[in-house]
């Protein structure tokens, strides 16, 4: 970013925060980017001459005299072909030692698409686990987070999702990740030969914090070029959308805004829906599917991330340690897919919807009858089969190492139904189990 | 000569402008930024400095930039041509506009002025009228809709002339009125009115006290809403209210139904354009997609809009009541709406109430409420808005302010559970904390009495008293254990499942148990009270729950049966045999 002649250089710094730095400047406009010694930054606020400026790396070491330079044009991403395969900075400077990319430079964070321009997503993403496909369909345009305690193997889980699943391209973004996750993540998709289709935007640990708030919208920019000049269907990850919250509260700390609930801003829906809404299905066939995580405090999923994540995202994937099987399941009561209604028993057999209901209740079933137990009454003998039931059913369906398609997981089920209990137990539309139900091999 | 502005401050989407002349508070202007116009709200004035909300985003806006004051509030265009339409939260048409994305600065006009309508003169030379006094009418969709002469015209006119029965556009005049001085005003079929103000031409508002029919078994049986009625939805996220809200309004029993989706998600606002078109109205056969209108602000769009949006959709409402029609109103969802107000104060750096929404909040949600209702129109004829709108509580926390504050001001009241939920028991509607006032109105009682019968109260309270008692029995079977108690309460307990299951619990995608008409739920009670009577004889528990879940499996069938089917009639003949069976005093 070299200056050039025509460029006013300002030398006084008037205030300096931890994020923040201002300064005496005219004809600058909302959400411009600057250098300050270098350092990118972006206006924030600005009352008459008094400019407001976010700094990204943070303001470590800025002197009063910094050289101020502002470049009159929000931040922008390099868009085209060339992005793909490639490893980037908050900044989408490449840092896997390959060359500066060629192409369109647009403003990230760009406009929405109008509603009535929205085509209703109708895809399945087939992902092999039943704990998803089964009971939480994914479908393409769709927006869902993992809700993950930081020990959860969610990255594990979201890596196997994105490789299994049939998209064109992957888009990761890294916010506040180790550098040992983020080396799991480039290892594991250039052993599957996926690198090719991989675009990586990253703001490891060892970043400044509130860099991070960069990475969503540079990631979405690269999503929404593939996806509406190319036509393709893209697959988002960000991970952690918790770590990009927290830069969002240090900023507005900085500005000395009045916090509402956990200390996040009070504009945080607006301004986590901002990233979660650029999932889209195109009418045009490209769309982008967005998976993120967000990691919770001990389970709690009423701390103002998660809570507002979960009135913005079409549902959630919970992860669970099942101590029975010894396995992480993703637990099928908390866990939701709002769209899977689009797709199941349409896409997938028409059984699909009922068995999935079917098998979760007799699961909670199964749940009571533990708590039963654990209260040290005697447990009747459906309590018993529901108990077995469930053990079968989280091995072979819940737990995230499950494999099979869709149809092979419904048939699993109707298997596990006829092996403890009897068709009125199970609730099922008579069709169905006519059609269906297993006798069970003597 | 218009007011004129000079930005001198930016944060995010609040504006300060310096002024050289009058504005008022929550006047219009427009900034200039290139060549797009920024439309942007007056929210407060400090001497010459005006502090304005923009309805876009402000990227690129600089100290400096010119802005125009447009002498009036947020208005709305009334007129034929509504119907069906998906407009923005200030009422820009969004079919009308350019490309995928929407552009900055980008506003449409929601009518369209072209096409013809069939106009019939519903006055005479001579007649004497006042605002809101039905002119003459045009079919849209189906719909009489009434051309009005405009709300905010004062005093008492005399009609001079009107046009004879033919096909005018929305602007062509279609009458004269006289005024109290003699002068003359012509009216067209198109009027303006600020969404703020809300629009107060009717003689009066009784207390509302029909019941309005949504199909919704645990709505319509045990705590109906009524037509003029207002009630909320909160609920955790993940508990079903979004797919309830959309079950209501396309199974209501109104003539328009309005939907404000209200910063939430544009994909359940595509489900809406998705799948209305193709769906029929239960009670007219035809498209449902006819008596909407869509007022979307989705979570993306600008935030500012966002607060518009309910005010849009309230006077569009008020405008069709107006005409003595019956109105739904949806607002998904209200607490989007107060952050909205909360993010604003914030940049104003107000002292923030509980929770830091602004303190005014409680005042604001009454006010809104408020404007919903039934009414009698001076002509005799009788118009309703009946606002139904959800509250997504932080962290499902009911003890937060928008939730208390609309507790407040909403007759009915239903409650979603993240347990019923997390059980799948869909509608996951709270069958113990849920209310509706209106079935304590007299008037209430006595037109239900008329609708299905006397008995019908005392049958719905009922049920209710028993759905607690089975609440209080599993606790205590919790705690005591399945023998340690008498064979007597896991009867009670069962039977309770059976209402729950029979009656609370719906399940919203399958095409016949979606909607229960009236007659329907009439029988279910009938036939489930029926069993809560008859008195059983088990030995053990164990036969209790065996034999009530072959209970709720039948009637489960039966429920999933089209009304009067052979196989219905076959569930319900074995629902009765397995009555029988059991039954102690036979």
């Amino acid at each position: 970013m070299a200056t050039t002649a025509f460029q006013k250089i300002y030398t006084k710094v008037t205030q300096i925060t931890k994020a923040t730095c201002s300064l005496k400047a005219t004809g600058v406009g909302y959400d411009e980017l600057a250098t300050v010694d270098g350092k990118l930054a972006q206006v924030v606020k600005i009352v008459g001459d008094d400019v407001t400026l976010q700094v990204f790396e943070g303001t470590e070491g800025i002197p009063t005299n910094a050289e101020i330079v502002f470049l009159g044009k929000a931040p922008t991403l390099k868009v085209s072909e060339q992005l793909a395969g490639r490893f980037f900075n908050a900044f989408g400077q490449p840092i896997d030692g390959g060359t500066e990319i060629e192409g369109t430079e647009i403003e990230i964070g760009g406009p929405s698409v109008n509603p009535v321009r929205r085509k209703q997503p109708s895809e399945l993403i087939a992902t092999g686990i039943a704990g998803i496909d089964l009971n939480n369909t994914l479908v393409s345009g769709q927006k869902i987070p993992f809700f993950a305690d930081p020990d959860q193997p969610y990255n594990q889980v979201m890596a196997n999702v994105a490789l299994r699943a049939q998209t064109d391209k992957i888009i990761l973004g890294g916010m506040g990740m180790t550098n040992d996750d983020y080396l799991y993540f480039k290892n594991i998709f250039s052993n599957a030969g996926a690198l090719d289709r991989i675009v990586c935007f990253m703001n490891t640990t060892e970043n400044p914090p509130v860099e991070r708030l960069l990475v969503p919208d540079m990631a979405l920019t690269a999503a929404e070029y593939f996806a509406v000049q190319n036509n393709e269907k893209v697959l988002v990850l960000l991970t952690d959308m918790t770590s990009y919250a927290d830069a969002l509260a240090i900023v507005s700390n900085r500005m000395d805004q009045i916090p509402s609930k956990d200390s996040m801003p009070g504009s945080i829906y607006s301004d986590l829906a901002k990233i979660y809404e650029k999932a889209v299905q195109f009418p045009s066939g490209g769309s982008i599917t967005i998976i993120a995580v967000t990691t919770l405090s001990g389970g709690d999923i009423t701390h103002a991330v998660p809570d507002n994540t979960g009135y913005i995202t079409e549902g959630q994937l919970f992860l669970r340690r099942d101590s029975d099987i010894g396995k992480v399941i993703i637990d099928p009561f908390r866990s939701l897919s709002r769209l899977k209604q689009l797709v199941i028993g349409k896409k997938t057999r028409r059984d699909h919807p009922q068995v999935m209901n079917a098998a979760v209740r007799l699961y909670a079933d199964a749940a009571n009858a533990k708590t039963k137990m654990e209260n040290g009454f005697d447990l009747t003998n459906y309590d018993e089969r529901a108990l077995a039931f469930a053990k079968d059913y989280s091995n072979r369906l819940l737990a995230i190492d499950v494999n099979l398609n869709t149809t092979e997981m419904l048939d699993v089920a109707w298997e596990l139904f006829a092996k403890y209990f009897r068709p009125e137990e199970v609730n099922i539309k008579k069709d169905l189990t006519d059609e269906f139900w297993k006798n069970q091999p003597q | 000569m218009a007011t004129k502005g000079t930005v001198n401050g930016i944060i995010a989407n609040m504006v300060t402008l310096v002024v050289d002349g009058a504005v008022a508070q929550n006047e219009i202007c427009y900034i200039s930024l290139g060549n797009d116009r920024l439309m942007a709200e007056v929210i407060k004035v400090v001497g010459k400095n005006v502090y304005v909300q923009v309805f876009e985003s402000t990227r690129g806006l600089k100290v400096g930039a010119q802005a125009e004051f447009t002498g009036h509030m947020l208005e709305v265009t009334l007129g034929p041509g509504m119907l069906s339409r998906n407009y923005d939260g200030l009422q820009n048409d969004l079919d009308k506009m350019d490309g995928v994305f929407l552009k900055r600065g980008q506003y449409t006009f929601p009518l369209n002025k072209e096409a013809k309508w069939h106009f019939v003169p519903l006055v005479q030379a001579g007649d004497r009228v006042q605002a809101a006094a039905w002119l003459g009418q045009v079919d849209e969709n189906f719909q009489p809709l009434k051309i009005m002469v405009p709300f905010g015209w004062q005093g008492v006119y005399t009609v001079k002339s009107v046009v004879a029965e033919g096909d005018y556009t929305i602007y062509d005049p279609i009458a004269v009125l006289t005024d109290a001085q003699g002068n003359d005003h012509p009216v067209d079929m198109v009027q303006k009115w600020p969404v703020k103000k809300a629009m107060l031409n009717y003689k009066e508002k009784p207390r509302p006290f029909k019941l309005l029919e949504t199909g919704v078994r645990v709505i319509d049986t045990l705590n109906p809403i009524v037509e003029g009625g207002t009630g909320f939805i909160p609920g955790p996220f993940g508990t079903g209210k979004t797919v309830l809200q959309h079950a209501i309004s396309k199974q209501a029993e109104a003539d328009i139904v309005i939907i404000a989706a209200c910063g939430e998600r544009a994909n359940e606002v595509v489900e809406i354009f998705t799948e209305f078109p193709e769906l029929v109205d239960p009670h007219t056969g035809r498209q449902l997609m006819e008596r909407t209108i869509i007022i979307a602000n989705t979570s993306n769009m600008p935030v500012a809009a966002r607060e518009a949006s309910v005010y849009t959709a309230m006077t569009i409402a008020e405008y069709y009541r107006a005409m003595g029609l019956k109105i739904l109103l949806m607002a998904d969802s209200t607490s989007r709406w107060a952050q909205a107000l909360r993010e604003m104060s914030n940049r104003m750096e107000e002292l923030p109430g509980p929770d830091a929404f602004p303190m005014d909040l409680s005042a604001i949600i009454s006010n809104f409420y408020g404007r919903a209702g039934y009414v009698q129109l001076h002509n005799g004829s009788t118009g309703s808005i009946t606002f139904i709108g959800t509250v997504s509580p932080a962290g499902g926390n009911l003890k937060e302010p928008v939730t208390e504050n609309t507790k407040k001001v909403a007759r009915c009241f239903y409650a979603l559970e993240q347990e019923r939920a997390d059980k799948k028991r869909y509608p996951a509607v709270n069958p113990i904390d849920s209310y509706s006032k209106y079935i304590e109105y007299p008037e209430f009682e006595k037109y239900i009495a008329g609708v299905i019968n006397d008995e019908w109260i005392g049958k719905v309270n009922e049920l209710k008293t028993r759905l607690q008692r089975g609440k209080e029995i599993a606790e205590q079977i919790n705690i005591l254990g399945d023998d340690g108690v008498p064979v007597d309460y896991h009867v009670i307990f069962w039977k309770s499942e059976l209402i729950d299951f029979v009656i609370l619990q719906q399940d919203a995608f399958d095409d016949i148990d979606a909607v229960t008409p009236l007659k329907r739920q009439e029988e279910s009670v009938n036939l489930i009270i029926d069993i809560c009577h008859t008195e059983f004889r088990f030995d053990h528990f164990n036969e209790v729950m065996d034999y009530f879940k072959t209970m709720i499996n039948l009637c489960k069938q039966m429920n999933y049966a089209a009304y009067e089917s052979e196989e219905y009639r076959d569930c319900q003949q074995q629902v009765r045999a397995l009555v029988a069976e059991r039954a102690a005093n036979v």
